[in-house]
């Protein structure tokens, strides 16, 4: 169906792919994995002809998609054969309400009107879009908004389907519910789907075959457990399987299950590590606090206080009140009513120079926070803003790692290091409180383990550290104390261990895997076994 | 019939236009009051949604602004007619340049009255435009274009929906430098905040772009050959300059009111058979297409009749179209003039009312 053959690509002086050779079948399931700036996006654009004729560079080799040449034809002419979702998919909306969103393609490929009907149907219902249907589309969730961008190119009914981290917006929850739609149209009509995804705890079991690029513009292409075998980038489960030298790799909790009687059983007399005992005082709190806007109540009479050294977790489906919970806190959405205090103050009515003193938020996108044109201005004017020593902002930047050179732009930073920025930004004037929304989007295992560390570290230094996130095994790996939030309620509030192992949605692999122990983490099942073995 | 319920965007927009013209023609306040009636009371019986009936308002509140400030201008600085004076304010010389316009002066009942009647005129003409907006939104219009016009309908569409992104933008900005602790209000911050609005404007263009690409917008057919195009395109020239011509002519009021009438008509009958001709190229089709069937038809055509009367009268009995205010006496409206003028509200009859509270089965609804 795809075919690269002997394919490089640059931009620039450097090659980012280098000589592929990939034949994606008729009705597969491919997964493209690869560390960030690997070009993943870049090899996906390619078969539907964004890449070169949207992008510019260089393209050497072949591309062919069901025989025709991408490079002879534009995005336009293979439309029909095509479905592309992009990582923003608040961008790529044309039309006004989700109905006409959804028709567009259809109607530009001149679908007679009763089939386009029709498929408009089938589409809204397998992306449980039926309730939002004459919503305009700007004013969805990010998670229905995304589902929106997958509905609209899946009704034009094309052979292959082009998918952009198609899960990095979406609830757990909702993430399986449209991967297993896909799945069903993979077996059912024959789709052809490609999907570049950083959380492969979530694709993994749907893969047919796994490309992993290595970041120097090579790839292999292989079954998900051999890739996986050897793949520096691994979900929790897969490091769980090499830990236990299980064999062959297990890609599915399913598979896993089966092989983990022996380390059940190995793990029986052990408990996890306790965690430690928090006592930090308690620096930010909210009460009774309701936020509405257009009608709705966003978070319903909330009452939550965080303290000292202690990293939280606020978790719930899309819409769930998460974002709005947070820029409560950092004083950017006024309360309708209760109120929110960190140390004692309303954030809401300080100057806002005083309260990044005290709270710091470092949105979903962290570029937003960024200006200057290198990373080295932007440090400079974040110490002569909030009046602190030269070179404070890039010390904390440097003690945060992942060293970024300082000459860089940073819109051309990787994800990870573009947060790391934003962090270090934030960080400089000592905030009390630190609130990052949905911080590991976009970010490979490596830079969700600095991130991690570097939670780590600032709580030890005794800033109360809020994250909201959809992503379970980050969650496992770093919080104390997760609040999962429904309808704007406080449906659950304890300790990270108590509240996870009891709801499949929010249970990390290794808790699936080894229920109904609570392991949460490969590191905890690995110094369990550590102080058993020797 | 089924699906022909409700008329179509274009016909509201006819219809209103209609009216709308019909309210430049005449300067009799009675007539142009009935009109304005006409207008308000179909808009408020069709009117569909929260959202519908504040675009109304809005029309509405300006129009009565309007009416104000006409008033408001004719007292200080306008024409000065002579008749009854109701107060007297001290009047400026203007130097010679400015003349026509004055400044202070007695204030009469006539002149008062034109100011009225011009206000009022011009009420009519943005309550007509509102009703049309609010009756089908400009995008509903829109989509119904002809696909000739189907690239600048789609780019109009991108650029309706900038506005608000573009304020979505603005208001992230403004709170990312809140988060930065930056002012969010003041010459910097607009500095610093149109440089990074400007920045997404651009990159949301060029993924916008890509994605329209990508889903097949501007997908053509092969070429037709020459002869279809040179007769499409003129003859759609051709119909643009006579509806041109004849709208000019029957706003103007200088000539009489049939002729530029028929160019009107003869101007949509030519644009229409080019669209007709040129929509065979485009492959594209459209979603839930409205029909303009007979409702629809009887809808537009009922908002031209007012003009026709006009036309009519204008000839017969020009003190029924036209009022002056000197010498000062009340304006007239002959009954049948008025009842004709009744017929513009028949969309009150073939559009259906919005969906009321019925009552349901409760056998039917026994088992859920």
């Amino acid at each position: 169906m795809i075919s690269f053959d002997r394919v490089s690509f640059r931009y620039a002086e450097a090659w980012i792919l280098r000589d592929l050779d990939i034949v994606v079948a008729d009705g597969e399931l491919l997964v493209v994995v690869g560390p960030t700036g690997s070009g993943k996006s870049t090899l996906l654009k390619m078969v539907n002809g964004l890449v070169p004729h949207f992008s510019g560079g260089d393209l050497a080799g072949e591309v062919t998609v069901a025989g025709r040449s991408v490079v002879g034809s534009s995005p336009v002419d293979l439309a029909d054969l095509i479905g592309y979702v992009g990582q923003d998919p608040r961008s790529s909306f044309v039309a006004e309400t989700v109905e006409e969103e959804i028709a567009y393609g259809m109607e530009n490929l001149g679908v007679a009107p009763a089939v386009m009907r029709r498929r408009v149907e089938d589409a809204l219902d397998l992306m449980s879009l039926h309730e939002v249907r004459t919503r305009s589309v700007r004013t969805l969730s990010g998670g229905q908004q995304q589902r929106v961008a997958i509905a609209a190119v899946l009704a034009s009914a094309p052979s292959i389907l082009i998918l952009d981290e198609p899960t990095s917006a979406l609830d757990p929850g909702a993430a399986e519910e449209v991967l297993s739609s896909l799945t069903r149209l993979v077996h059912d009509v024959g789709l052809t789907v490609v999907i570049a995804e950083h959380r492969l705890e979530r694709v993994l079991p749907f893969a047919d075959r796994v490309l992993l690029l290595d970041g120097e513009g090579g790839a292999t292409v292989g079954e998900p457990g051999r890739i996986m075998a050897s793949s520096p980038l691994a979900p929790p489960l897969i490091d769980l399987g090499r830990l236990a030298e299980w064999d062959p790799l297990p890609v599915t909790v399913r598979q896993a299950r089966r092989s983990a009687g022996a380390l059940s059983a190995l793990l029986a007399d052990e408990r996890p590590a306790p965690a430690p005992l928090q006592d930090g005082r308690n620096v930010a709190s909210v009460t009774n606090l309701t936020v509405a806007y257009d009608g709705l109540r966003a978070l319903d009479r909330v009452s939550l206080s965080f303290a000292a050294g202690t990293v939280t977790a606020i978790m719930g489906r899309n819409g769930s009140g998460k974002s709005t919970l947070l820029g409560a806190m950092a004083g950017l959405l006024a309360p309708t009513a209760g109120a929110a205090e960190v140390s004692g103050q309303a954030p809401r009515s300080m100057d806002a120079k005083d309260r990044i003193c005290l709270v710091g938020l470092v949105p979903q996108d962290p570029g937003a926070l960024l200006y200057a044109q290198e990373v080295g201005d932007e440090c400079r004017v974040a110490d002569l803003e909030h009046h602190l020593d030269p070179g404070t902002t890039a010390g904390v930047l440097g003690n945060l790692g992942g060293e970024i050179d300082p000459h860089r732009h940073p819109k051309d930073l990787s994800e990870g290091q573009r947060l790391t920025l934003a962090l270090g930004v934030v960080l400089a004037p000592r905030p009390l409180v630190v609130l990052l929304d949905e911080p590991t989007r976009g970010l490979d295992y490596g830079a969700k383990r600095l991130l991690c560390h570097q939670i780590r570290t600032l709580c030890d230094q005794g800033a109360a550290v809020v994250v909201a996130s959809h992503d379970v095994e980050m969650v496992a790996m770093v919080s104390d104390r997760v609040v999962v939030l429904a309808g704007g309620e406080v449906i659950a509030d304890g300790e990270t261990r108590d509240v996870v192992c009891h709801t499949p949605a929010f249970a990390p692999q290794v808790a699936k895997v080894l229920s109904p122990q609570t392991w949460l983490t490969v590191d905890e099942v690995a110094a369990a076994l550590g102080a058993i073995e020797p | 019939m089924t699906l022909d319920t409700r008329p179509h965007a274009v016909a509201w927009w006819l219809w209103s236009t209609g009216l709308a013209v019909a309210a430049l023609r005449t300067s009799n306040p009675l007539f142009l009051l009935l009109l304005g009636a006409i207008i308000g009371l179909v808009a408020v019986g069709r009117l569909r949604g929260a959202e519908a009936r504040r675009t109304m308002r809005g029309f509405l509140l300006l129009a009565a602004i309007v009416v104000g400030l006409r008033l408001a201008l004719q007292v200080l600085v306008g024409q000065r007619l002579p008749g009854h004076v109701i107060v007297g304010f001290p009047s400026i010389s203007l130097p010679t340049w400015a003349q026509g316009v004055s400044l202070g002066g007695p204030v009469t009942i006539e002149s008062l009255l034109v100011a009225l009647v011009a206000g009022l005129r011009l009420a009519v003409v943005l309550v007509a435009f509102g009703a049309a907006n609010a009756l089908s939104s400009a995008r509903e219009l829109l989509r119904s274009l002809p696909p000739v016009a189907h690239e600048a309908a789609v780019a109009v569409t991108v650029a309706l929906s900038f506005v608000p992104e573009l304020f979505g933008s603005v208001a992230r900005i403004r709170e990312a430098r809140l988060l930065r602790g930056r002012p969010s209000s003041g010459f910097a911050a607009i500095r610093g905040i149109t440089v990074p609005v400007l920045e997404d404007a651009l990159e949301r263009s060029v993924h916008l772009a890509a994605s329209m690409g990508s889903r097949g917008f501007g997908r053509r057919s092969p070429t037709p050959p020459v002869s279809r195009v040179v007769i499409t395109v003129s003859s759609a020239l051709l119909g643009a300059i006579l509806l041109l011509l004849g709208g000019y002519g029957s706003l103007a009021g200088s000539s009489p009111l049939l002729v530029p009438l028929g160019s009107a008509v003869l101007g949509v009958l030519l644009l229409g058979a080019s669209t007709l001709m040129s929509g065979r190229r485009s492959v594209r089709t459209r979603y839930r297409p409205a029909p303009f069937g007979q409702r629809s038809l009887a809808c537009a055509v009922s908002g031209w009749v007012p003009l026709l009367i006009i036309a009519v009268f204008g000839a017969v009995d020009p003190a029924a179209i036209s009022w002056g205010p000197s010498p000062l006496a009340w304006p007239t409206l002959p009954p049948v003039l008025l009842v004709m003028t009744l017929v513009a509200m028949v969309p009150l009859l073939v559009a259906p009312t919005p969906p009321g509270v019925g009552r349901r089965s409760r056998v039917l609804e026994a088992t859920t």
